[in-house]
Order: structure tokens, then C-alpha cells, then sequence
């Protein structure tokens, strides 16, 4: 039994001339656990660290006790990238049997993924036709394939109605509670409340770590936001 | 290397193309009209130049439209991030690679015998050599195709650039390929370039199989062509990173 789905030790990533995550140490165990901060400023690395596709300047991230990336690996973590990496060309359908016989999942994998993801009656459909919303419902319904043991998910619920937005957290929930750890990020601090466990995050480091009640607690206000500022405003002091 | 995923890769990539009706009528119909055109062009000034140049297409055409089509849509799966999400699976580079080859393998293999039987039926072009192993030359050639495509994806940002890259790349085999003169008739420099050239042997294979009966000269050009195409899909996986900058 590993208690920490991912130990991040001194994650040192550079991009192009810029450090985006220095001297990085992190471990996130179960439960949901959001990744907020403004965009750029490193929340995708770091979740492309965990899945091994990024590039990495030193340290070490181990996924379930193995280096990340590895291959033992590659069918326990579902991966959702921000841009919704599916076949536009090809149907939802489609789409989730090809990505199943990748990762050999079976037919009821592809149906009970399809159905998290509430596109049952667009299955049939084109990718490139169904808006915004569906399509990174289908790019999620993808990470969903393998039944991971570890979700990590790059703002997906961007551009969604809220009420999709409420089905796909407690849908985050759900996994978690059925012993899947969930790594979400987001841009948005109204979604930090979902989340058991808060990463605040700004140029490259982790700002807050704790619940979001320990977070406000802290920082001594009412709202995620405002404890950001509070923290950023007393970082510079 | 995984036969279930390489298979699941070659199928995926026929249902896109099967879904997208222009660019699959392209693909068949396209080299037909082409090489009509050209016995056209020839048939009231020299109709035996049509001997001479026609096998030299059935070469070319599966060359440049598998270039162009795998340098885009290679380009595509990079940039819209079903490669990072791919090869962040249990997918090895070779099930990608060869599930493309697969694929476009067998596109090409319909291609030319279509264009062969435009050309061989109604054209009257003469092929002393067997008919099936025109197809076979012409399936290597695509391979040869996709594998130069794969490769110049890799070095283009956008598919403007990857287009931009067909002059570049597969114009100037085209000239040192003995379609304008016979490679032998080239100037000494260019002929030893034109020897370095995988198009060349392309070429060569399809009028040694046109002008004789014997294949032993054939087999040999399209192992040349087939070294190349290895060359070049080796040289393509190790532009397929798993992790990116």
C-alpha cells in the first residue's frame, strides 16, 4: 500500500530561457486535490510532469512508487490534457473504442465512460460538430477509459454550464470516493471549494497548501480569492 | 511493438479517411486523371514518350500524395495533443508508426491498381514485366512517402509549413529522377546526387519492370526504396518524443 499516489522532490522545470517550477516539493495523496492559480503560471507542467511527457531540468516524481512516466504506469493514470486531444473527424463512439483498444479497456468500459460523462444521445456524433462543452466532455470521457487510479485533469471544466460543471464534480467526488486520487486544475477560484484538499499556486511555486477552510482560515477571510490575495499580498511584503 | 494497438491505429486512421469523402476521392481517382491527362498531352506528338514517362508516374504519384498526406496529418495528431495523450499510454512508437504505414500501405495499394489498370487498359501502356509487382513497387513507394512525410512533420510548426516542405523535399527527386532525362544523360555531378536519391530507384523500378521481362533488377531497386523508407520511419520515431520540452 502506497500512501501517496505522487512524491514530487525538487522539481526543477525549464521552458525555452524560463524556470517554470523551482526547488518543487509536493505529495498528493487521495481525495480531490485542485490546482488554482492564474494561467501561466505552471499548472500544466506540472501536470505534464506527473504523466512523463514533459521534459525535466532535475528532481524526481514518483507516481505510486514508480518514476513517472514509466510503463507499468501508463494504463493507472488518466490524462486529460487542456486541449481536447480526441479525433475531430471521428464520432464520440469512435473515438473512446479506439483509445479503449490502446489501453485495452473493453465495449463496457467505452459505454460506462460515455455515460460519466452524460454524451449517451451524442455518441453517434461527430466530435468536430458538438460545441465546446461536449468536446472536452470527450476528451474527458477518454481518462476515464482505463479506470486509472490516478485522474490528472488540465481545466476541465472550462467553457461548461454550470449545472455540467456541478455533475463533473461530484463525478470527481465520486471517483475519489471509490479510491481514485484526482489532480484538477483550475483557473477559476469559485471551484476551489470543491476540492478536499487546495494548491494555490503562482509563478512556479506553491503558494497555500490545506483545506479551503484551513486556506481562509489562515489568511483570516471569507472567499478562495481573497485569501490568494491576502497570500500573494503578504509573500511580497 | 503491440499488434492490437498497431492494428487499432491502421483502422482509426482508415475510418478518418474513410469519413473524409474529398480528400479519399484525392487520393484514387486523382493519379488517374493525372496520368489520362499526360497520354493526352503526348497522343498527337510522340505517343511513345507515354511509354516512357507513364511507368515513372505510377512511381511518383504514391510518393507525393502519401508525403503530403501523412506530413499533415502527423502534424495534426502533434499539435492538437492526441500524440501527447497517446504516447502518455501504453503505446510504443512502432504501433503508431506502423498502424500509420498499415494504413496508407494499403490506400496506396488501391491507388495503383487503379492507376495501373487507367493505364495498362485503357491507355495501352506496355508492361512486359508481371503486373502485380507494379503494385508492389508502388506500395513501397508510399511507404517511402509517409516515412519522408513523418519525418518532415517533425520540423513543422504549421501545415502551411509541412506543405511547404513537398518543393523542398520531393521536387528536386523529381528532376534527377530520369523523368525529364535519362539518368545516365545527366551531368556527371548530378547523376552521382540522382544515385543517392530514394526516388530515383523508385523510378528505375518501374521502367525496368515496363522494359523487361526479367525482375531480379526490380526486387533490387525496391529493396533500395524499401531501406530508405526504414531509414526514413527510423529517423521519424526518433523525432516522436514522449517527453517534450
Amino acid at each position: 500500500m502506497v500512501n501517496n499516489a505522487v512524491e514530487i522532490r525538487d522539481l526543477h522545470v525549464v521552458r525555452g530561457r524560463h524556470p517554470v517550477l523551482e526547488h518543487l516539493d509536493l505529495t498528493i495523496g487521495g481525495g480531490v486535490t485542485g490546482l488554482l492559480g492564474p494561467s501561466g503560471c505552471g499548472k500544466s507542467t506540472l501536470m505534464r510532469c506527473l504523466v512523463g511527457v514533459q521534459q525535466v531540468r532535475g528532481g524526481t516524481i514518483e507516481v505510486f512508487g514508480r518514476p513517472a512516466g514509466s510503463r507499468p504506469l501508463r494504463d493507472r493514470v488518466g490524462y486529460v490534457t487542456q486541449a481536447v486531444s480526441v479525433y475531430h473527424d471521428l464520432t464520440v463512439a469512435e473515438n473512446l473504442r479506439f483509445f479503449a483498444r490502446v489501453i485495452g479497456a473493453d465495449r463496457a468500459a467505452v459505454d460506462r465512460a460515455i455515460a460519466a460523462v452524460d454524451l449517451q444521445d451524442r455518441a453517434g456524433d461527430v466530435v468536430g460538430r458538438l460545441s465546446g462543452g461536449q468536446q472536452s466532455r470527450a476528451s474527458l470521457a477518454v481518462a476515464l477509459l482505463g479506470e486509472p487510479d490516478l485522474l490528472v485533469l488540465d481545466e476541465p471544466t472550462v467553457g461548461l454550464d454550470p449545472v455540467l460543471r456541478e455533475d463533473l464534480w461530484s463525478l470527481f467526488h465520486r471517483l475519489a470516493d471509490s479510491g481514485v486520487a484526482v489532480f484538477v486544475s483550475s483557473h477559476v477560484m469559485d471551484e476551489a471549494e470543491r476540492c478536499d484538499r487546495l494548491l494555490l499556486m503562482r509563478t512556479g511555486r506553491i503558494i497555500a497548501d490545506g483545506t479551503p477552510a484551513e486556506i481562509k482560515a489562515r489568511a483570516g477571510v471569507n472567499d478562495v480569492e481573497s485569501a490568494f490575495l491576502a497570500i500573494v499580498r503578504s509573500d511580497a511584503a | 511493438m503491440n499488434i492490437r494497438i498497431t492494428l487499432a491505429v491502421a483502422q482509426r486512421v482508415l475510418i478518418q479517411l474513410r469519413r473524409d469523402h474529398r480528400t479519399l476521392a484525392m487520393l484514387l481517382v486523382l493519379p488517374c486523371l493525372l496520368i489520362s491527362l499526360l497520354w493526352w498531352v503526348y497522343d498527337d506528338a510522340n505517343p511513345l514518350l507515354f511509354d516512357h514517362i507513364g511507368p515513372a508516374l505510377l512511381a511518383i504519384f504514391p510518393v507525393i500524395v502519401m508525403f503530403l498526406v501523412t506530413s499533415v496529418t502527423t502534424l495534426r495528431e502533434r499539435s492538437s495533443g492526441t500524440l501527447e495523450r497517446l504516447l502518455a499510454m501504453p503505446m510504443g512508437k512502432l504501433d503508431f508508426l506502423v498502424g500509420y504505414a498499415l494504413a496508407f500501405g494499403l490506400v496506396a495499394a488501391v491507388q495503383s491498381v487503379l492507376a495501373v489498370a487507367v493505364s495498362v487498359g485503357l491507355l495501352g501502356l506496355d508492361v512486359i514485366g508481371p503486373l502485380w509487382l507494379l503494385t508492389v513497387v508502388a506500395v513501397v513507394d508510399a511507404i517511402l512517402g509517409s516515412a519522408l512525410g513523418l519525418f518532415v512533420s517533425a520540423f513543422a510548426r504549421t501545415e502551411f509549413q509541412a506543405v511547404q516542405f513537398m518543393p523542398a523535399i520531393v521536387i528536386p527527386q523529381l528532376l534527377l529522377c530520369g523523368l525529364l532525362v535519362p539518368r545516365e544523360a545527366l551531368p556527371a555531378f548530378l547523376h552521382a546526387v540522382s544515385d543517392a536519391l530514394p526516388l530515383s530507384y523508385a523510378v528505375d523500378a518501374m521502367q525496368h519492370l515496363t522494359t523487361t521481362a526479367s525482375t531480379a533488377q526490380v526486387w533490387q531497386d525496391v529493396a533500395i526504396v524499401a531501406a530508405f523508407a526504414v531509414g526514413g520511419l527510423a529517423l521519424g520515431a526518433a523525432t516522436l518524443r514522449r517527453r517534450t520540452p
